[in-house]
């Protein structure tokens, strides 16, 4: 028997460690100067489906929306163990919101078919918004469970789970299929596997073939460089390395539901955070220098 | 997905576990007090729950006209879907034109599971909101008395104000703390209306087998004065001069994100974006450099002094006060100081 195991994942610039470099002149974000890496809460999410596969049978299937260049994280899902990978892009789903990505996700899971669960990371470091997850689960029309912790049993077509909301827990027991959002505190994501990495390290995106072929050939003719993605594409696919590559067209979407269209919430203003430089007083870090700082606190009631 | 309805109300979802409704619901009534005055229409409160009426009458204190009480013994634990339910079953026959929620584990488990089910726009954890204009730069079509809300993205390094003109209900989740606290009015009058949701089968499916809850034993949010340490503190030895000052000043402990994954204190007292926002009368950040995630969680304290021995530490860039120096010196100067005082 065994459980199929969808797992959404996403490339996010790593908003955690943001130097001076990575703010423009005018203050704004500059996304290119940000390495991309695999979302945390993201890889304690595939984990959590290696874990089910492992221990009761079935399929681990990553699929991630974002541009080429996200082939780099279902690379990575490879190398952990996902059975299968796919990547969603096309440029009429950019500039989707949570409503817009959770309504293209649903599409690419109806295509896939068949599942028991879809697990997503709680939420994403470039927006924290943590509500693509839920959004997936009423497009999906199947029960959700955020802030999953630990699994506590699964047997037959339910399973129990528990869900960790800050001030305590509780468990709950849910129906398949189901959608289970994970928290960082849910398990430790294993490394890549050495044999895994070795084996699937040339594995590409058709998306990427194009980009190589574009750069090595430059003076090409267009006909020459897609006689050669075709080559390229097809070795791939015979050697097991082609990373499935899916537009709107392939999961049949309402292109009124996605990228600009699909999006209700609009920017309406983007300020970059400046800080106040009105300045302070400083305070000599003496005995006597404290005391007068205690006493001005007083004199101002902030104090007593 | 409803159309755009300018005399619909401004709503708040009244979140309440075991009978007690959750303080971020009343800083959102205030809220939505002052966003229906501007817009000049009334402001409503969603009571999904079971035996919670007695709470319509808190809310209708903080500034509710009219309770929507959804009394089902399904509904007494939470659980998304019947919640989910009834809250579109209410949106749909009503027709409000905006819908806060606190951003809270349950307002961000339901919010967007309501949203998506009524196409609507949603705003996670927003930080302000305001009523304004907007004319869309490529029809130039004027779109006015919006709601504008105000979020800060990309790890906290900028601020976003997000609108939503065709899609309604205007939905925001708005963080714990953020928005003032008042006393209630308990003359004020206001309407109770109960509603009734049918649910299905199907909605029902999931079963909560055991519920653990801890009543939170840091109230940073309550707290007049914090003390709060950082990773320049150094260790859990260290941390012991934070307690000790917060003692003397009669404060709460606080601690910045570093402070909590070095392990020196407790995730419960984590300030900043990913922990708690406040606002106290005077915050003292020790040890802590100030990065904008931390900042995000108490740039809003009337006063703040800043303890570290580096110069060019972005803290002091919000400090009312500074000083430069090592905090095991500098902190049981304050002590000292504190104590003089009250003798």
């Amino acid at each position: 028997m065994g459980y199929d195991c969808i797992v959404c994942v996403k490339q996010v610039p790593d908003t955690a460690n943001i130097t001076g470099e990575a703010m423009k002149e005018d203050g704004t974000v500059n996304r290119a100067a940000l390495p991309a890496i695999f979302n945390p809460e993201d890889l304690n999410a595939l984990e959590a489906a290696l874990e089910i596969r492992d221990r009761y049978g079935g399929t681990v299937t990553a699929v991630c929306m974002g541009p080429p260049a996200a082939s780099e994280v279902l690379r990575a899902c490879l190398y952990r163990g996902a059975d299968r990978v796919i990547l969603l892009t096309d440029r009429r789903a950019a500039a989707s919101d949570t409503l817009a990505t959770s309504y293209i996700l649903s599409r690419a899971i109806r295509t896939l078919g068949r599942f028991d669960f879809v697990f997503c990371g709680r939420q994403a470091i470039d927006g924290d918004t943590a509500q693509v997850g839920p959004q997936l689960a009423e497009k999906l029309g199947i029960p959700q469970v955020t802030y999953f912790e630990s699994l506590v049993d699964l047997s037959g077509r339910s399973a129990r789970l528990r869900r960790n909301v800050g001030n305590g827990w509780e468990v709950l027991e849910t129906p398949l299929p189901v959608l289970v959002t994970v928290l960082e505190s849910a398990n430790t994501p294993r490394p890549a596997g050495a044999r895994r990495v070795m084996r699937y390290k040339r594995a590409r995106s058709p998306a990427e073939v194009i980009a190589a072929v574009k750069a090595e050939m430059p003076e090409a003719s267009e006909e020459t460089c897609e006689r050669e993605v075709g080559r390229r594409v097809e070795h791939l696919r015979m050697a097991g390395l082609l990373i499935d590559q899916w537009d709107l067209d392939d999961i049949q979407a309402d292109l009124a539901w996605c990228g600009l269209a699909g999006s209700p919430t609009k920017v309406y203003r983007v300020q970059s955070i400046v800080l106040k430089k009105e300045g302070y007083t400083e305070i000599p870090p003496t005995e006597e220098g404290v005391r007068r700082l205690i006493h001005e606190l007083i004199v101002d009631h902030t104090l007593g | 997905m409803i159309e755009p309805n300018r005399q619909g109300e401004v709503w708040v979802f009244a979140e309440q576990e075991d009978a007690t409704l959750n303080d971020v619901s009343l800083e959102l009534c205030a809220k939505a007090r002052e966003l229906a005055d501007t817009l000049g229409v009334k402001v409503g409160a969603a009571l999904p729950g079971w035996n919670v009426r007695e709470l319509s009458y808190r809310l209708i204190a903080h500034g509710v006209d009219r309770v929507y009480c959804v009394q089902d013994a399904r509904l007494e634990q939470y659980r998304t879907l019947p919640y989910a339910r009834a809250l579109c079953a209410l949106i749909a026959r009503h027709r409000p034109q905006i819908l806060l929620f606190g951003a809270t584990a349950l307002g961000r488990d339901l919010a967007p599971r309501v949203a998506s089910e009524m196409r609507a726009g949603l705003t996670a954890d927003c930080t302000d909101l305001q009523i304004g204009d907007y004319t869309d730069p490529r029809t130039k079509i004027r779109h006015e008395k919006l709601l504008l809300q105000v979020r800060p993205a990309f790890g906290g390094n900028i601020i976003a104000t997000i609108i939503n003109y065709d899609r309604w209900p205007q939905m925001a989740t708005v963080r714990e703390g953020v928005m003032a606290l008042r006393d209630g009015d308990p003359r004020r009058g206001g309407e109770i209306i109960e509603e009734a949701v049918p649910l299905s089968e199907a909605e029902l499916a999931v079963r909560v087998i055991e519920r653990h809850r801890e009543a939170r034993k840091v109230n940073l949010k309550a707290a007049r004065i914090i003390v709060a340490g950082g990773g320049g503190v150094g260790s859990r030895e260290n941390f012991a001069l934070i307690h000790e000052l917060a003692s003397a000043i009669g404060g709460a402990v606080g601690a910045s994100r570093a402070a909590v994954d070095a392990g020196f204190i407790g995730k419960e007292h984590q300030i900043g974006q990913t922990g708690t926002t406040v606002r106290p009368a005077l915050y003292i950040a020790c040890g802590i450099s100030g990065q904008v995630q931390h900042r995000a969680g108490m740039e809003e304290s009337a006063k703040i002094i800043a303890i570290n021995r580096d110069r060019e530490a972005p803290i002091f860039g919000v400090a009312h006060y500074g000083i430069v120096g090592d905090l095991r010196q500098v902190i049981p100067m304050m002590i000292r100081a504190i104590r003089e005082r009250a003798r």
